[in-house]
């Protein structure tokens, strides 16, 4: 497989990975059942995103490796996730915060997907859209209730809004490997993918009453290339104990 | 329109005439106290029980060793939040709120099943959790399907579906382990010395010593006695622990005779009642655990209540 579609496949894969993780993370947490359920149900959806495109990273390797290997067994600095994804559940506004930012751009991210001319892509984005268009409603309106719920709430949003926006840029950024395919219909424009996120996240934030950062909060990157928080060699530890531990292991 | 008066034993009478015909009761149906009171201590506790039952399982969903055991997990908590609130919805038909219910159960008023007491050290507990422990309640529930209690029978069944699944995944996992490596065979081995006798242990005290079977058999809400459901429990799961080569960590275990299919029946060693009623009355490795994690996120969870009643009044009043 061409390092630059891979490295493109890895960050849907890793992005919905971790991210699924991060809610799983939270079950038997949530602040009434329902929600909790839900969570779960989102994390389940983002695993067998995660699933479909590492399953058929592994069938396109030169290599014999599964999904699972794509998945679990590569360092730290091979994974392609974006920032956003691995940060902190620390509070129901900061999980549906960062689920909302995520959520616009998958959102627009498979809506233009859905029309590339890589099959596997296209087909994926297609399958995923009725997924994502359901946690785009719910985690909206989440935001809006928050804003339009108590002062606690539309503080604890406003909080967590201000705390992960520096690391939204980020979901906009390309690599070198795969920039040439950018714009050619294999893969979307970035800039349109990141107009189109900012004219929905000002109309949410709008009806949440709550402010959109002035975006001159230093913008972090990394997560792309390789180059995590903190947080994530905490949860590589959690994710690759048994597989690293007993490796001849199948389970 | 006329109006009639009924005294009570004519309301008993023909209470009991339903129950004696299997006519299920409804919640708007005439019952005895008692009956509700037992209805909504046994409803509830089966509902706290799925709802804390997510927490030794949840010890695991970060460490699960792939991706579709990760995805089979995550499916199966949902599932018992799930029957949490069937079962919760099905208990606030007595009359009685979630909210109250939690209450009771924060203020340790409420019970839950034991067996959630006991921790999740490896792996192959996520599978000796589903063979084992979900086993015992498919044993259980299977019975409660026929419960008298329209809302409980009905929940029953929809449960009794999902739990069949959790049965079969948890011994895929216990069979799986067992065809693999060396330390695989360990924790599997493991797991089933820890979570046999709390698996026997959730049929409840002996008929003799159980102070809810009498009234609850009359009533047809329990319909088999708890050492019956037990021996029911052990006859069916010894043979599938001997055929992938767990061994049952009861070294008095042999075969005593055949049921009426040509089954065996096992004699067995008796359970550490001490052990069963210290855990029971609170003091087992896990409760107090269970109970301060569901109180954190019980307390963590207010403002989002909160925001989300206020945000609907709020929306209410704009309606006019």
């Amino acid at each position: 497989m061409e390092t630059g579609k891979r490295n493109y496949y890895l960050e849907i894969a890793d992005n919905a990975h971790i991210l699924s993780h991060r809610l799983a993370e939270n079950c038997s947490r949530g602040p009434f059942l329902e929600e909790d359920l839900a969570c779960t149900n989102v994390a389940l959806d983002l695993i067998g995103l995660a699933e479909s495109v590492y399953n058929e990273i592994a069938r396109q390797s030169d290599e014999t490796i599964s999904g699972d290997d794509v998945a679990y067994r590569r360092d730290e600095v091979d994974y392609r996730n974006c920032l956003l994804v691995e940060q902190p559940n620390n509070d129901f506004a900061h999980l549906m915060a960062r689920q909302f930012f995520i959520d616009t751009y998958h959102y627009y991210l498979f809506t233009e997907l859905s029309v590339s001319s890589d099959t596997f892509l296209s087909a994926l984005a297609n399958k995923s859209l009725k997924e994502v268009t359901y946690h785009l409603k719910r985690s909206s309106e989440w935001m809006i209730r928050f804003g339009n719920g108590t002062d606690e709430s539309k503080d604890r949003a406003q909080a967590a809004i201000n705390k992960l926006w520096r690391y939204t840029d980020e979901l906009f950024a390309s690599d070198n490997s795969y920039s040439n395919q950018i714009g050619t219909g294999v893969y979307p424009d970035q800039d349109k993918l990141k107009k189109l996120w900012s004219q929905k996240v000002d109309e949410i934030l709008f009806l949440a009453q709550l402010a959109k950062p002035t975006n001159k909060e230093f913008q972090l990157f990394g997560g792309k290339s390789g180059h995590h928080s903190e947080h994530f060699g905490h949860m590589l530890s959690d994710i690759q104990f048994l597989p690293n531990k007993y490796p001849e292991a199948t389970w | 329109m006329k109006e009639t008066l009924l005294d009570d034993a004519t309301l008993l009478a023909d209470f009991e005439t339903k129950i004696e015909a299997e006519t299920k009761i409804e919640p708007r149906d005439w019952m005895p106290e008692a009956y509700r009171k037992h209805l909504i201590r046994q409803i509830s506790q089966h509902a706290h029980s799925e709802v804390i039952g997510m927490q030794p399982e949840g010890n695991w969903i970060t460490r699960a060793p792939s991706l579709r055991s990760k995805k089979i997990l995550l499916a199966k908590i949902q599932d018992e939040g799930g029957h949490g609130l069937y079962l919760y919805s099905a208990a606030e038909t007595l009359g009685v709120s979630r909210d109250q219910y939690i209450q009771w159960l924060h203020e340790g008023k409420a019970k839950y099943a034991s067996v959630f007491n006991y921790p999740t050290l490896n792996w192959a507990d996520i599978g000796a959790i589903g063979w084992l422990v979900d086993g015992a309640a498919i044993t259980n529930q299977v019975s409660l399907q026929r419960a008298s209690y329209g809302p409980y029978s009905r929940a029953m069944v929809r449960i009794c579906k999902e739990e069949s699944f959790h049965q079969r995944q948890g011994y895929e996992i216990m069979w799986k382990m067992m065809e693999g490596t060396k330390d695989q065979q360990r924790m599997a081995q493991d797991a089933i010395n820890r979570w046999w006798w709390p698996a026997l242990m959730m049929f409840g005290p002996h008929d003799s010593d159980s102070a809810h079977t009498g009234n609850a058999m009359k009533w047809k809400i329990k319909r088999e006695t708890n050492d019956r459901l037990r021996e029911k429990f052990i006859n069916k799961t010894v043979p599938q622990a001997e055929l992938i080569g767990l061994k049952v960590p009861d070294s008095n275990l042999k075969v005593s005779g055949t049921d009426s299919f040509g089954e065996p029946t096992y004699e067995h060693s008796d359970i550490d009642w001490e052990e069963f009623w210290q855990v029971v009355n609170g003091n087992g490795p896990c409760n107090q655990q269970r109970l301060e994690h569901h109180i954190k996120a019980h307390e963590e969870g207010a403002w989002v209540r909160e925001c989300a009643s206020a945000f609907l009044n709020n929306s209410n009043s704009l309606k006019g």
